[in-house]
């Protein structure tokens, strides 16, 4: 039997006037389109680049000024690998970094805590102490090359070391520029490296976000995430309402402690993922921008243009690389890096052709990054901003998204909002029930996926995999080992009690936190702390 | 009528990535099977415990953070130490081809990377459930 059907795999997959009437999450498509689709009345509604509501960039000369920033996703090991990664790609042409955190780093557990000994420096890079941080970044010039953390429960604890250490080289991190993802509403939607229960999660959230509107001009505190959500399995209209829902809450919370929206809203920036859908992921890039535009004016009355732009990081969806036939990967990843270019993301991931088995190796890494470049230097693509605007098929395509979106959005509104839709599980529902339909789909042949459920070779290609070096845990616990044995023990105490105070008495953290990292306090001894104060979130699993 | 196959899923370590280990349980679901699914960032120990409890015939673990031959490892040698030996251990995850040969040795019965069919891994329990029919505690309500 299933003999049979791996031979039947081998064959081309449907392609006929019915399978090609709808996009991927559902959009009705028309054999053309014309004018009568994007009428000259309506074209006047989406601007022009760099202007209200900037549905066609945020920027005046979009990649003409300057190109998107180039910034692959690394990290592992200990800080010395990381740091050697980091270097790798700067000195072949990469413009930004964007580091990846391991686990216990990411859930506030040091690497000498035996319970996470598995884990340490495995998907991401060890960080237990401002030591690790200021190997990190040895020899990167903080004030040159912007940084995005891939951390949330943690954000805190990362952001002060990053600000320790720009001090502690005697910069002013007013300088600084880069990002924390700090998004943790999209933790509990999808990602699930929660440590607290929602509401003390939140109010984090807004404390970096008010750390960094006073003392990081510079830097964004937040970086509102559909990626995630859309790995968990949602679709583009999903993705595209639940980002712009959390962006709102965020931007109340912020609200909330006194700030005025244009205070803060220009340091927001959002990660949307770039699928294989091509002409509606573009126009979801377009209509997200529009969007939220529209609330950060209409909604919170902002008055200043840069608080309405959504600037967006855009990264390749891993879930669409495949375990077969690796080297596909590679032209997944240039298509996904080309929806980021089309929809005017102003950084941009591609991820590595590996990605389906473990961590990047240096080659795979570089493939990635020389995609990127090839696009940007070659292709000529980035010669005009939004080369598709007023096309009538992606315009129309754009509205259509816009409107989908606003309707779930109101949805949620008259279920009871956001917050209230993830603590019940509604939402994490509505996109589960999506990732088992999508599944579905590729398992029985209806959505082809080239060497997998078609066209299949049937053979297993050996790539080389990066492999982790064994020593690891041994040298990142021995360093944390020294560290401690060096550190001024009773400033430890003292930093550290006070901080457990400040979280009791609601008061905004980052002050507490950034003391403490000086002083080598660990991320474990950090969040234990915290723990104490708030809690633990417990989901309510469900199969 | 025979009593329905039981499975324990759970996601050992700190790894978040949950969406696999909850398809795969809706699929064995839809196949007629009792699925108790522990959740993730549970400890070897955790899962150990469960299963001397809830007597499955087959414990899954889904790992995609790279740390999949230790905790494999982990759980059947403290499955064994519990006198457990009977019920299989399969793992699914993020899995390099190289990584295979390892996990088996470690003692996994059966190892379902990404990109596996529903259909692959039920009916690999659908055959395990067959040849060893009597599980002693089997057949327990549905949760």
């Amino acid at each position: 039997m299933t003999g049979e059907k791996r031979q039947a795999r081998k064959g081309p997959p449907r392609w006929d006037e019915a399978s090609a009437r709808v996009t991927e999450s559902g959009l009705p498509i028309k054999e053309v389109y014309n004018p009568g689709d994007f009428p000259v009345e309506r074209e006047e509604g989406i601007g022009l680049p760099g202007a209200y509501p900037f549905t066609r960039g945020v920027y005046r000369t979009m990649y003409r000024g300057r190109l998107w920033t180039m910034r692959q996703y690394a990290g592992f090991g200990t800080a010395a690998e990381s740091n050697k990664r980091y270097q790798f790609l700067l000195s072949q042409g990469q413009t930004g970094l964007s580091v990846a955190f391991d686990l216990p780093t990411q859930l506030g557990y040091d690497s000498d805590d035996p319970s996470v000994e598995d884990e340490v420096g495995r998907v991401g890079v060890a960080i237990d102490t401002l030591a690790d941080m200021e190997v990190l970044f040895e020899g990167i010039p903080l004030e040159k090359v912007s940084t995005n953390f891939t951390i949330n429960s943690t954000a805190a604890i990362v952001l002060a070391m990053y600000y320790a250490l720009a001090e502690k080289r005697g910069l002013d991190p007013r300088q600084l520029r880069g990002t924390v993802q700090n998004d943790m509403i999209k933790e509990f939607l999808a990602r699930k490296s929660y440590i607290f229960p929602v509401d003390p999660s939140l109010k984090i959230v807004t404390d970096i976000i008010e750390f960094c509107s006073r003392r990081l001009p510079s830097f964004n505190p937040i970086s509102v995430s559909g990626y995630h959500i859309r790995e968990a399995g949602a679709d583009v209209v999903q993705e595209l309402a639940l980002t712009l829902k959390a962006g709102i809450t965020y931007v109340e919370g912020a609200l909330s402690r006194g700030m005025t929206v244009d205070e803060f809203a220009s340091q927001l920036s959002f990660h949307f993922t770039s699928g294989q859908e091509f002409f509606e992921e573009i126009a979801k890039y377009r209509a997200a921008r529009k969007m939220w535009a529209e609330i950060v004016k209409t909604r919170f009355h902002s008055s200043k243009p840069e608080s309405q732009l959504l600037r967006v990081f855009a990264g390749g969806n891993g879930v669409t690389l495949t375990a077969q036939e690796p080297l596909n990967n590679i032209i997944r990843g240039t298509l996904q890096c080309l929806v980021g270019v089309l929809g005017g993301a102003q950084a941009i991931h591609v991820p590595a052709y590996d990605e389906a088995f473990a961590i990047p190796t240096e080659e795979s890494a570089r493939i990635g990054l020389r995609t990127q470049q090839i696009v940007a230097y070659e292709s000529g693509i980035p010669r005009t901003a939004d080369p598709l605007g007023g096309s009538y098929y992606v315009e129309s395509l754009t509205e259509e998204l816009e409107k989908r979106a606003w309707d779930l959005m109101e949805e949620i509104d008259r279920k009871g909002g956001l917050v209230p839709c993830i603590k019940t599980g509604y939402i994490q529902g509505l996109i589960q029930d999506r990732a088992f339909e999508r599944e579905r789909q590729i398992q029985s042949g209806q959505k082809p996926v080239v060497g997998v459920n078609c066209f299949s070779s049937q053979k297993t290609e050996s790539i080389h995999l990066s492999e982790m070096d064994p020593g690891i845990l041994e040298r990142q616990k021995r360093g944390l080992e020294e560290i401690k044995a060096r550190r001024d023990q009773a400033a430890v105490g003292k930093a550290l009690e006070s901080l457990k105070r400040a979280a009791a008495q609601g008061k905004n953290l980052m002050p507490y936190i950034i003391e403490a990292v000086k002083g080598y306090v660990t991320v474990g001894e950090i969040t234990y702390q915290l723990r104490e104060v708030f809690g633990e979130y417990r989901e309510t699993e469900r199969a | 009528m025979a009593s329905r196959i039981r499975v324990l899923l759970a996601k050992p370590g700190l790894d978040g990535h949950d969406k696999g280990v909850k398809l795969v349980a809706r699929a064995l679901m839809e196949a007629g099977m009792e699925v108790i699914y522990l959740g993730m960032r549970q400890s070897p120990d955790a899962i150990v415990q469960a299963a001397i409890q809830e007597d499955p015939h087959v414990v899954g673990l889904s790992i995609l953070s790279g740390a999949h031959v230790s905790l494999t490892r982990k759980v059947v040698s403290r499955l064994k130490e519990a006198g457990c030996t009977e019920i299989p251990v399969i793992v699914g995850g993020t899995i390099p081809p190289g990584d295979l040969e390892t996990l088996k040795k470690e003692g996994a019965a059966a190892i379902f990377p990404m990109g596996t069919d529903f259909e692959d891994i039920i009916s690999w329990i659908g055959n395990y459930a067959s040849l060893n029919p009597s599980r002693p505690n089997s057949g327990g309500g549905a949760r």
